[in-house]
């Protein structure tokens, strides 16, 4: 059953697409939240003096990559998320009986999601950048991207692992508001953690999102808490934990 | 390539508490178009779910064109094709795209996909509509394209649960028509199942009758029909008749067997319309009083009413208690 199958992956890679580019009105209402917390918080604390942010980094070019940084997290859980809706709709029975192994279908909703996340957070990026967010330079934006890929397949593999334990919608709220929240706000997106208390400072640790933020404002803008090899290799290793729990979860889970 | 399409064994499907499939032998031939009739909650949609890899059955097994269901998941997969008793489609997608994806997870290439995508829209005539989207199709239309992706890959043996469940009778005509018509031109192998007796008599080469997971009767329509015989003379009588006064009726010319329920008296009659007036009379000469009569060639719902000793109908609602606690458990049915 461990084959891997190009073409079905291809198959919902492309599922994934054609739904993102039909589906305008919805990623530009998943784009709005990002957006408002970009421009409101950005221009809001424009002048105001920020402890712990050093002192050649303004406040926008400090927030735009935590903001991308939500943009991938809440855009790659919910896509991880949406196979409930498939379960739902009853489309998850016609991918699951096709002679393709259940890898295959992680890989290929896994690409998808992640592509689809990464593509709204580089739409982030725009405003950023018109709102004065200097990038360092084309190698900081690529090393930006591998973040990207990286924070979009963990939480997009998170979401796929409670969704398959889930056995319906009723859990997806809870999700999103009990996890994918605290994760964000302690994540360091608005604001250096090194302002929280002690106890609050540790939680921040553990959100694989910490690392996920600081190297994408070590990669777009070229300041960050952690060596960027370091945020790397946190990050790199949550990805890979995520990946094989999803996967397993979604292997054991029922069809029915 | 020798032996039968499918052939099951002693397949049996527990759950925690409550038996929805017990020990079902079955042989089901190549080329045939085969049904499955009983009421909603006998276990239909259980075998077909074992049958299609979508549940390991807890004892016994079945090969499907010579692939085990247990063992050789991606053989069986291969081999069939399955239109659901629930819609499951992706609503944002057209038509086409969901063959194309359909076919793409079947490892079809691009001009392959291509035609066939062609041939089975034009099988269900749903060419016109083919990028459309599917959330702006008619539950009828649904219905039609998830037949047609069914087809798309040239299985040997497609499964139809439930394929006009919900579906206006002009609709459901239709449907009839394109089951027909694939099994002929295709040649493909149909196992259905439904609840309506009308259908598995119009379409089935041959019909298992299931009843609390167990079949009770399997044969050709025209056969199972033939158990009954004679044509069916309904009596309704007055409520004080006694047992003896019915009885009498048996002595009657022609009378093969009687069988009372309440104020309803069925009589199974050879050349029924002749012995109607021989019947009426004989009943006032009885004493017995007649408030209508009426008759009917035997249906399998005689036949379901034979083996059961229950109608269809009346099958359903003792069994809604079990099925409603199945459906919890399974979570198969949506609306």
């Amino acid at each position: 059953m461990a084959r891997v199958n190009i073409y079905a992956i291809y198959s919902l890679w492309l599922r994934e697409m054609i739904r993102f580019f039909r589906l305008k009105s919805r990623v530009f209402g998943s784009l709005a939240p990002p957006f408002f917390f970009l421009a409101f918080l950005g221009f809001g604390f424009k002048s105001a003096a920020m402890p712990a942010i050093p002192q050649e980094v303004d406040y926008i070019s400090f927030l735009a990559p935590g903001i991308i940084g939500m943009t991938l997290l809440f855009s790659s859980t919910f896509g991880g998320l949406s196979m409930l809706w498939d379960r739902e709709f009853g489309f998850l029975r016609e991918i699951m009986v096709a002679p393709v192994s259940r890898l295959s279908i992680v890989i290929g909703r896994t690409a998808g999601g992640v592509t689809t996340a990464v593509m709204q957070g580089l739409i982030i990026l725009i405003p950023g950048i018109v709102m004065g967010l200097k990038i360092s330079g084309l190698p900081g934006f690529l090393l930006s991207l591998v973040f990207m890929v990286l924070i979009a397949t963990t939480f997009n593999s998170l979401g796929l692992a409670f969704a398959s334990r889930m056995k319906d919608m009723s859990g997806f709220s809870l999700i999103m508001n009990f996890m994918v929240f605290p994760l964000f706000l302690l994540s360091g997106a608005l604001f250096p953690i090194s302002n929280l208390p002690t106890w609050l400072r540790s939680l921040s640790y553990l959100d694989p999102l910490t690392y996920g933020v600081d190297g994408l404002r070590g990669a777009l803008v070229g300041v960050s808490t952690f060596p960027l090899a370091f945020d790397f290799a946190i990050l790199a290793v949550c990805c890979m934990g995520a990946l094989g729990l999803g996967a397993y979860l979604f292997e054991i889970s029922d069809v029915e | 390539m020798e032996g039968a399409a499918i052939a099951t064994s002693g397949l049996t499907m527990r759950f925690d508490d409550f038996t929805a499939v017990e020990g079902v032998d079955l042989q089901i031939e190549k080329g045939e178009l085969f049904g499955l009739l009983g009421p909603n909650g006998a276990g239909k949609s259980t075998i077909i779910k074992m049958l299609t890899t979508m549940l390991r059955p807890t004892a016994g097994g079945a090969v499907v064109w010579g692939h085990d269901i247990a063992r050789e998941r991606d053989a069986v997969r291969n081999s069939i094709g399955v239109v659901f008793q629930d819609p499951s489609v992706d609503s944002q997608l057209t038509g086409r795209e969901n063959l194309d994806f359909h076919g793409r997870m079947y490892g079809m290439d691009k001009k392959t996909r291509q035609e066939r995508v062609h041939e089975v829209l034009e099988l269900v005539d749903l060419t016109e509509k083919a990028n459309v989207l599917m959330e702006d199709y008619s539950g009828g239309m649904q219905r039609r394209l998830e037949i047609a992706r069914g087809l798309m890959h040239h299985p040997l043996v497609l499964f139809l649960d439930e394929p006009t469940l919900g579906l206006d009778a002009q609709t459901r005509r239709y449907i009839w028509r394109y089951i027909l018509k694939m099994n002929q031109e295709e040649g493909v192998t149909v196992v259905l199942t439904t609840h309506y007796m009308e259908e598995a008599d119009h379409l089935c080469e041959r019909v298992a009758i299931i009843d609390q997971g167990k079949i009770v009767a399997l044969d050709t329509p025209e056969n199972l029909k033939d158990l009954i015989g004679a044509d069916i003379v309904t009596l309704e009588v007055d409520d004080g008749v006694t047992d003896e006064q019915v009885h009498a009726f048996s002595k009657f010319d022609g009378v093969e067997a009687v069988d009372r329920s309440g104020s309803t008296i069925n009589l199974s009659v050879d050349h029924g319309e002749s012995r109607i007036p021989e019947i009426v009379l004989g009943s006032c000469s009885a004493g017995v009083k007649i408030r209508s009569v009426s008759m009917h060639e035997p249906t399998l719902e005689d036949v379901f009413l034979k083996f059961t000793g229950k109608k269809i109908r009346e099958a359903e609602s003792s069994g809604a208690g079990m099925m409603a606690a199945f459906q919890s458990r399974m979570r198969t049915r949506r609306h």
